[in-house]
């Protein structure tokens, strides 16, 4: 399946703003089941500096600085991506949970060493033990960890609810576990401190999920959002994602920009500025199947 | 031992006899078997010859020196309490050079050893991939930073500059035990303590061939300049530094003046073009290399720490374009990691195919099998620290913990071993130190310092010595607090040219290559260094003539005194301090008849706004946020007021005629200090705006004076008084006398302070030197024409000068006052307002504090 993603984020002072600096995760990467056809990030107004580079993760950051005094910023994404979904490996028959922690350690693994990483507390998810705690009644002794991880992933969709007044970003995961509250992000986060407490990897994906208009009916511009959900790695195989905001693996109709520890590795757009006073905020997102026949992107 | 001791007659035993080393630790001076070593005995003879008065004399006068220099660390960083003396040891750590050289090879080793791994580390990470150095300690670590991973650092040196702290174990070797490799503190200390030691024992450190310091400054020079950048001569390094509230400012200025080195604070760069300048009046200047001593995740807060107000956003990114080099690369602080000492021989092995030359303490990380057995059997005899969490955690010593806590600790090990780290306990070995009038063995740690040149590293002959005042030998503290030791390594050959050369190291002054640029920042200070010192100098001006003239009309019965002269004076001093109410406001009637409490209050009260403690407060604080900028003897003259002003305010005078003891030298102070700043700083653009603030402050002082002295009017006699008084404070008694033996008193008087161009400590006079100060002030875009100052300026001037000093004198007949002088006071103070505000505005507005643009993801409802 072929995507175009347009992502729109409109900033608008109350003041000029007269020097900004940002770094943007915006252009989608490779993976197994994705590929990235097409891809730019256009500022306006026109950055003074724009330099790309790629970041210890793999992913492509945009790094823009705009020197001139501007009362509003956008920042428009466009990407083409292809998914070419694998049918994830049958649960029961994936190995112990037990035996992945164990072979992160496995000398000479390449795979499984870069993966380290991963299973360790960072920035923004501490070890908690709320969270090991409530992850640690899924995963049972000698699980299949695909059939654990599904167990855990529903968990989460049927206890917490889907909130977007209940956190910020800056709400720590103990909090979002004793509310039972929060939005894909939080889940995301909750998700992956279980799972790192139980000494697995586990890595956050920043992406889109495409939506479809109810039967009938025609889909609505910027409907669409950036989305967040977890991915655990399957020794041998790679990773796979997991929705907990949705109750699903990754199909086809999820589209990965970046992966990270946690949030603050892959935030879609950050950045510092002077002046501006208040702001407003706008983002738009749409994902939109391309026609097969369709051209790629200009 | 009494110090008396210290100097037996010729045919007692020698002042050591009495000094004995701690059991089991290795003594720097003294063999186990009793005997001095050889290479402290000519200094030990030399302190006998000193003898225990000799020796006091010394250590005053070393004493004075830190104190005069203001040489501070502030353990607490504590910013009211400014400065806390640094504290020296009279007795250097003295080694042998043979020894030394060992040393620096090992060190040399080291700093190499860290280069490469820095390198790999933030490249290929080959180390974690040949499972050299463990995935999970590396990054795991708050000091990795993966922002900074892939950044290609100039000439492949991220490290720089590098400092070890090293200490002797009981089997006489040297260890390392700690690195410090973010921004190594302590060089400048280093420096400070060689000055003040080669001057007060000027013939010791002469000859006993002592190896001088200022080669290894010159080789940090050279090097800051080659690794910017752009190569040229002319790269522009600066010296960043988190401000006057941490716990070094001191070492920073002073090494920034040292080195001949902008001392920046974050707010005074900018990222932009990609690339990183400096905000001077006015200008941008391009900034090839930092040396900084702001800690990794405090430089950048676009990608580090985004709460970080130390920092410059996009600093990363300017270093990842290669447009400038930072001393040390970002990132460099994952060396300070605990657990990494375990892994150093193997890593010195795979990296430099060499025996690791300078051992570190015995270091065990838990999360390798066999050294955790090792760590949970032997637990009792080692120190035990958590290497998770943010923030590193002390060393625990479960030797000496309750059995349950010690059971939890080993259960916490097992659980988690990977995030635990063991170190031997050591014996650190023990130097002596002149403690009150003792000589007694005290632990010590020596830190060394090395700099990156072009084929290696070099290592500062010396270093900087600490010996902890309590006897405690575990865990020595990386902060710099305790007891500092100048570190004296001794030439081998006796005789040496350099000995014939004048000993002291204040000789080896700076080149300054590059005329230091003016930050909005450091113009701001300076403009209030110059307004607080003349407000300071105006009101004790003002006090003590108020207090004389209280003194004269003391035997007047009270109800007359206050409607004598006083009364303008006393109701100047409210105005002047704006210390409402006092003597204007409600209750001023009962405080004119009884003025002393109120006068005290405002001499010694440091709480008090306005108060003159407050000011001078004030004054220093400004000074120290630009203590770069002020030479050594305005240095001087600042403390002298400092400590003035600490004697004021907590020892408050109980009585006037006390009190007026005390402003006696605080004037002396303030007129050295304005003396100092016409005459000793080079007037550049800094100076012009320490000159602006003084007149403006100057010119508002003599409005105020005049307003609340001559608008009123008052019988003859009293007017006289009155005359005498504001002539007094003005300074110009002698002129008016002189000038002007009849004619209307007032209108004389007017004439002389507020008219006259020619008299300094008129108004006319303050307002001409404005004009001729603010056309030297950066004018900006503006090619011809006038700026907004100059206007203003220039519209006072020709009021002063326009004025008919017959009109102004006339006293309205209903209010008994004259009106019109008033309206032109107020009118006048009102311009000078509007010059101060339009010069903070044009040249002070400093950058808005940066804000963060962040936003959580959105999620489809599902």
């Amino acid at each position: 399946m072929k995507y175009r993603i347009h992502h729109v984020t409109r900033y608008q002072y109350a003041e000029p703003v007269s020097l900004c600096h940002s770094i943007a995760h915006l252009k989608p990467i490779q993976t197994r089941t994705q590929r990235c056809l097409a891809s730019s990030v256009r500022v306006d107004p026109w950055p003074s500096v724009s330099r790309e580079h790629e970041d210890f993760f793999g992913n492509r950051v945009s790094y823009f600085s705009i020197q001139q005094a501007h009362k509003a910023l956008e920042v428009t994404a466009t990407s083409e991506v292809e998914i070419t979904p694998l049918p994830p490996p049958e649960a029961d028959r994936t190995p112990p949970w037990e035996n992945v922690a164990e072979r992160l350690y496995d000398k000479g693994d390449g795979m499984m060493t870069d993966a380290r990483i991963f299973s360790l507390p960072s920035a923004h998810i501490p070890l908690e033990a709320s969270a090991t705690q409530y992850a640690a009644v899924s995963f049972t002794k000698g699980r299949p960890i695909l059939e654990a991880t599904r167990d855990f992933m529903g968990r989460i969709f049927r206890e917490f609810e889907y909130d977007p007044a209940s956190t910020t970003i800056a709400t720590p995961i103990a909090e979002v576990m004793e509310k039972r509250r929060g939005v894909c992000q939080d889940f995301a986060h909750v998700a992956i401190a279980g799972l790192r407490g139980l000494g697995l990897p586990a890595r956050y994906v920043s992406g889109y999920l495409e939506t479809l208009p109810p039967p009938g009916q025609v889909k609505l511009q910027g409907a669409d959002a950036s989305h967040a959900w977890f991915s655990i790695l399957l020794p041998d195989v790679g990773w796979i994602d997991f929705d907990p905001t949705n109750d699903q693996l990754s199909s086809e109709q999820y589209i990965t920009t970046a992966i990270g520890r946690d949030f603050q590795d892959v935030t879609p757009l950050r950045g510092i500025f002077y002046g501006g006073g208040a702001h407003e905020l706008l983002v738009a997102v749409d994902v939109n199947r391309v026609p097969e026949e369709a051209e790629a992107v200009a | 031992m009494p110090l008396a001791d210290l100097a037996p007659p010729p045919d007692q035993p020698s002042l050591v006899d009495a000094y004995a080393p701690l059991a089991g630790c290795y003594d720097e001076m003294r063999t186990a078997e009793g005997e001095v070593r050889p290479h402290w005995q000519y200094f030990l003879d030399a302190l006998r010859t000193l003898g225990p008065a000799g020796i006091e004399e010394r250590w005053r006068e070393a004493s004075r020196l830190i104190r005069d220099n203001g040489v501070t660390y502030n353990l607490h960083g504590d910013p009211q309490g400014m400065s806390r003396s640094w504290e020296l040891d009279l007795l250097p750590l003295m080694i042998r050079s043979e020894e030394w050289a060992e040393l620096e090879r090992g060190l040399i080793q080291r700093a190499e050893l860290f280069n490469l791994i820095l390198l790999d580390l933030y490249g290929p990470r080959d180390l974690i991939r040949l499972e050299l150095l463990p995935a999970e300690l590396i990054d795991g670590h708050p000091g990795y930073l993966l922002p900074c991973h892939g950044i290609e650092i100039p000439g492949g040196r991220p490290l720089v500059h590098y400092a070890a702290d090293l200490t002797r174990l009981p089997d006489g070797r040297w260890r390392v035990i700690g690195d410090r490799t973010q921004s190594p503190p302590g060089a400048g200390y280093a420096l400070e303590n060689r000055v003040v030691l080669s001057r007060v024992l000027p013939s010791l450190f002469r000859d006993s061939h002592v190896h001088r310091l200022a080669g290894f400054f010159r080789s940090m020079r050279r090097t800051l300049t080659q690794i910017a950048p752009q190569r040229a001569e002319d790269a522009r390094v600066v010296f960043l530094t988190p401000g006057p509230q941490n716990e070094a400012y001191f070492e920073h200025a002073y090494l920034a003046n040292y080195l001949g080195y902008t001392l920046v604070q974050g707010g005074d760069l900018s990222v932009r073009d990609g690339a990183l300048w400096l905000r001077t009046l006015g200008r941008l200047e391009r900034i090839d290399a930092v040396l900084r001593r702001v800690d990794d995740i405090w430089c950048d807060p676009l990608e580090l720490r985004e709460d970080s107000f130390l920092g410059i956003p996009g600093l990363v990114q300017a270093a990842r374009a290669g447009n400038v080099t930072l001393a040390n690369a970002l990132g460099s602080g994952v060396l300070e990691h605990d657990a990494l000492m375990a892994f150093l021989p193997q890593l010195c092995q795979h990296l430099l195919g060499e025996e690791l030359v300078l051992p570190d303490i015995p270091t065990w990380w838990c999360g390798d099998p066999a050294s955790r057995e090792h760590v949970l059997d032997n637990l009792d005899q080692l120190l035990v620290k958590s290497i998770s969490g943010p923030s590193s955690q002390p060393f625990l010593a479960p030797g000496t913990m309750s059995p349950e806590a010690r059971k939890k600790l080993a259960q916490a090990i097992q659980a988690h071993p990977s995030r635990y780290v063991a170190q031997e306990r050591i014996q650190p070995s023990t130097a002596p130190a002149l403690i009150g009038q003792h000589l007694e063995p005290r632990p010590t740690v020596l830190r060394t310092f090395l700099m990156a040149e072009d084929d290696g590293y070099t290592v500062m002959p010396g270093g900087l010595g600490r010996v902890t005042l309590g006897n405690e030998s575990t865990g020595v503290s990386s902060h710099l607090g305790g007891l500092g030791k100048d570190v004296w390594v001794l030439a081998s050959e006796p005789e040496r040219q350099e000995s014939l050369l004048p000993a002291n190291e204040m000789l080896m002054t700076p080149a300054v290559v590059q005329e230091s640029a003016v930050s909005s920042r450091v113009a701001d200070n300076l403009f209030w260094i110059g307004r607080y010192a003349e407000r300071a100098e105006g009101l004790v001006r003002l006090l003590r003539i108020t207090i004389f003239k209280y003194a004269e009309r003391s035997d007047v019965p009270l109800a007359k005194a206050a409607s004598s002269c006083l009364r303008p004076l006393l109701e100047a001093l409210t105005n002047q301090t704006q210390s409402f109410p006092g003597f204007v406001g409600e209750g001023s009637e009962k405080r004119l008849r009884e003025p002393v409490p109120e006068l005290l209050s405002l001499i010694s009260d440091r709480n008090r706004l306005g108060s003159l403690p407050q000011t001078l407060q004030a004054l220093g604080q400004a000074a120290y946020s630009v203590r770069d900028r002020l030479s050594g003897d305005t240095w001087r003259v600042i403390g002298n007021i400092e400590s003035l002003q600490a004697s004021l305010s907590e020892h408050p005078p109980a009585q006037l005629s006390q009190a007026l003891d005390e402003l006696d030298p605080l004037v002396t102070a303030l007129v050295a200090f304005s003396g100092l700043s016409q005459e000793n700083m080079t007037h550049n653009e800094g100076w012009h705006f320490l000159e602006v603030g003084r007149r403006l402050e100057r010119g508002a002082a003599i409005a105020s004076l005049l307003l609340s002295t001559l608008v009123p009017t008052s019988p003859e006699q009293d007017e006289n008084m009155v005359i005498e008084a504001v002539l007094g404070i003005t300074d110009s008694v002698i002129t008016y006398r002189r000038r002007y033996r009849g004619g209307t008193r007032v209108g004389a008087l007017l004439d002389l302070v507020f008219q006259d161009e020619g008299n300094p400590r008129a108004l006319a006079y303050q307002i001409v030197m404005l004009q001729k100060l603010v056309t030297e002030l950066p004018r900006g875009d503006l090619a011809v024409g006038r700026t907004a100052v100059e206007k203003l300026v220039m519209r006072s001037l020709t009021d002063i000068r326009l004025a008919e000093i017959d009109a102004l004198i006339q006293v309205e007949k209903q209010s008994e006052r004259r009106v019109a002088l008033a309206r032109m006071l107020v009118e006048l103070t009102e311009q000078l307002a509007a010059i101060s505000d339009a010069i903070t505005g044009q040249y002070f507005r400093h950058e808005e504090q940066p804000h963060s643009l962040l936003r959580r993801t959105g999620s489809p409802t599902p």
